[in-house]
């Protein structure tokens, strides 16, 4: 029986702020144990907590890059549950109103088509403690530093049908929580982790099956794998007659397989009540105003400029657009050098390749946008020949000098266009291959591929090619 | 609607509290109360009041975004059961 998938995401991103969502704590990564966790942290009698205005600032413009409407009031809640990495016993959220509504955004599938997958609720919370179980006889540690970090919980429509939809989903939030500046999106560091809720019904049928939800992955990779397994572990079950059960599970790294953590809490057990420590957030229009003023121009509409304004191909318009850093370094390249499609090239090809190599991010390259402008020119107007420029590339990535207009005149590398000087060479090489030369003019035209090859080396790699094609074309025939 | 004993049970179980069976019935009394009387606010027509969500008539004050917390861990350890390496330790949890 052909099988339906169906996924829903919910995306936690740590949001961009220095002190916690209702504390003055900091929250820097990495600092000792329990630093960073302060009366309000750690649920002392008498405390109470304060809502941190950059938080909201962040919840605000990621409802508007969504197009949702965002909430003009909303409440904060109480998740009760027990767990030592959670001191007051309970999580404050966001549960009736939330302060994020309904948007969505589109996903390129593979064969290049768009899909729009709807978001149903973006809400602020603070994050929970950590829990080390390694080693302290018998004792699990507790690391408070994390509680109260604010977290935005974005949660999808279960409008995805297969793992690399999930997957390109997951993307693209990652990609406008960065470029709009409210998460860091730091996979390694936790400030971007995802659950998935995944079911599979007969294609066709009108109601979901019964979903399972798998927790905390924190890689595109584990993502999708972790949602293969699982559709596939259904399928199986139901296949054989069995019945899915309601229930967490976390996917293990190692097996590569998701196994149960613990039957799901009916959402009424958490007994969500509103929070009388915190008062409605009510939301001015000018206040909204306020916190999206400055947004960027978002990815998708920047892509289909960049295809629009510089006849750029979807794709191309795509990566180019997959952070806010590459496509302003592009843009700026573009405008400077005047083609855009050696720029898209450049930068796409070379200048991804030498970043990969060294791990660098673009923000950290050596080259600026400026640089690489000055060397795309001397492609344009036939200073250099293409291959010549890389070697100029790898000049100034090393910081051999300041402008490629430098390098290649300290390294003599100004392509040779004087039909003299080609000439000469062409000459020398006709005479030293009289065997390939008498091939050649017996109608061996593949010969002349080497023969210019061997111009080339002869001018180190500074003749201009087609120069040298034509010459020696019209030297041989004669 | 009423709660049963072993509703009370449950819900004893999710606040981790220890109730006696004397104890118990007390508070199936006590809660029954409580929805006896919600029952009653129910049965007012509240068509077009807006839900209360505090009894405050108040909005939430924004906090600037700065730290202003210092490190007081010693502090605040000096009163805990457990500790070692920085971490407050507690029995073991794992699943």
């Amino acid at each position: 029986m052909p099988w339906e998938i169906v996924i829903g995401l919910e995306i936690h991103a740590q949001l961009a702020t220095q002190s916690k969502i209702f504390s003055g704590a900091s929250t820097a990564f990495g600092a000792p144990p329990n630093t960073q966790a302060c009366a309000v942290d750690l649920g002392l009698p008498g405390v109470l907590p304060v809502l941190n205005e950059q938080a909201v600032r962040c919840a605000i413009r990621f409802g508007r890059a969504i197009q949702a409407e965002i909430a003009p009031r909303s409440i904060f809640a109480r998740k009760n549950y027990f767990y030592p990495d959670l001191p007051k016993g309970y999580q404050i959220s966001q549960y009736e109103l939330p302060i994020v509504g309904k948007g969505q955004v589109h996903i390129l599938l593979a064969d290049g088509t768009r899909k729009r997958i709807g978001i149903t609720r973006a809400h602020l919370e603070e994050d929970a403690g950590k829990s080390l179980h390694e080693d302290f006889h018998g004792y699990t540690g507790i690391d408070l530093n994390r509680a109260g970090t604010p977290l935005l919980e974005i949660v999808s429509e279960p409008d995805l049908r297969s793992p690399e939809e999930a997957v390109a989903y997951a993307r693209k939030i990652h990609q406008i929580v960065r470029w709009i500046g409210i998460s860091d999106g730091n996979m390694q560091e936790g400030s971007f982790r995802m659950d998935a809720n995944v079911s599979v019904r007969p294609q066709g049928a009108e109601t979901f099956g019964t979903r399972t939800e798998i927790k905390n992955l924190n890689s595109f990779r584990f993502l999708e794998r972790a949602l293969r397994f699982e559709v596939d572990r259904q399928i199986d079950v139901l296949e054989r007659g069995g019945q899915v059960v309601q229930e967490t599970r976390l996917y293990d790294v190692d097996r590569d397989q998701t196994r149960p953590m613990r039957t799901k809490e009916e959402a009424n057990d958490y007994r969500y009540f509103p929070d009388p420590d915190l008062l409605p957030l009510v939301l001015e229009e000018e206040q909204i105003a306020r916190a999206t003023a400055d947004l960027p121009e978002l990815p998708d509409v920047k892509a289909a400029r960049f295809r629009d304004q510089y006849g750029l191909s979807d794709y191309d318009a795509n990566l180019l657009t997959s952070s806010l850093a590459m496509a302003d370094y592009f843009e700026a390249v573009a405008q400077a050098c005047d083609n855009p499609k050696l720029a898209a090239n450049w930068l796409l090809g070379e200048v991804s390749a030498a970043l990969n190599k060294a791990d660098l991010d673009l923000e950290q390259a050596p080259i600026s946008a400026e640089q690489l402008a000055g060397l795309l020119q001397r492609i344009e107007d036939g200073t250099i020949s293409n291959k010549i420029a890389k070697q100029v590339f790898e000049a100034l990535w090393r910081g051999e000098g300041p402008t490629a207009d430098a390098i290649i005149e300290a390294q003599g590398l100004k392509q040779i266009t004087d039909r003299d000087a080609i000439s000469a060479l062409v000459d020398a090489v006709i005479a030293q291959h009289p065997a390939q030369v008498a091939q050649y003019r017996a109608g061996k035209e593949k010969v002349l591929g080497f023969l210019v090859g061997q111009v080339m080396k002869a001018s180190r790699g500074k003749a201009n090619p087609q120069q040298v094609n034509a010459l020696l074309r019209e030297k041989l025939k004669a | 609607m009423s709660l049963t004993d072993q509703d009370v049970e449950k819900i004893a179980h999710l606040a981790r509290i220890q109730l006696e069976p004397e104890e118990r019935a007390r508070y199936l009394q006590e809660l029954n109360g409580i929805l006896d009387l919600v029952a009653q606010m129910n049965r007012v027509d509240t068509e077009g009041v807006p839900p209360m969500a505090h009894p405050l008539h108040m909005v939430q004050r924004l906090r600037p975004d700065l730290v202003t917390e210092s490190d007081r861990r010693e502090a605040f350890q000096a009163i805990a059961p457990l500790t070692e390496a920085g971490l407050y330790l507690v029995p073991k949890v794992i699943e």
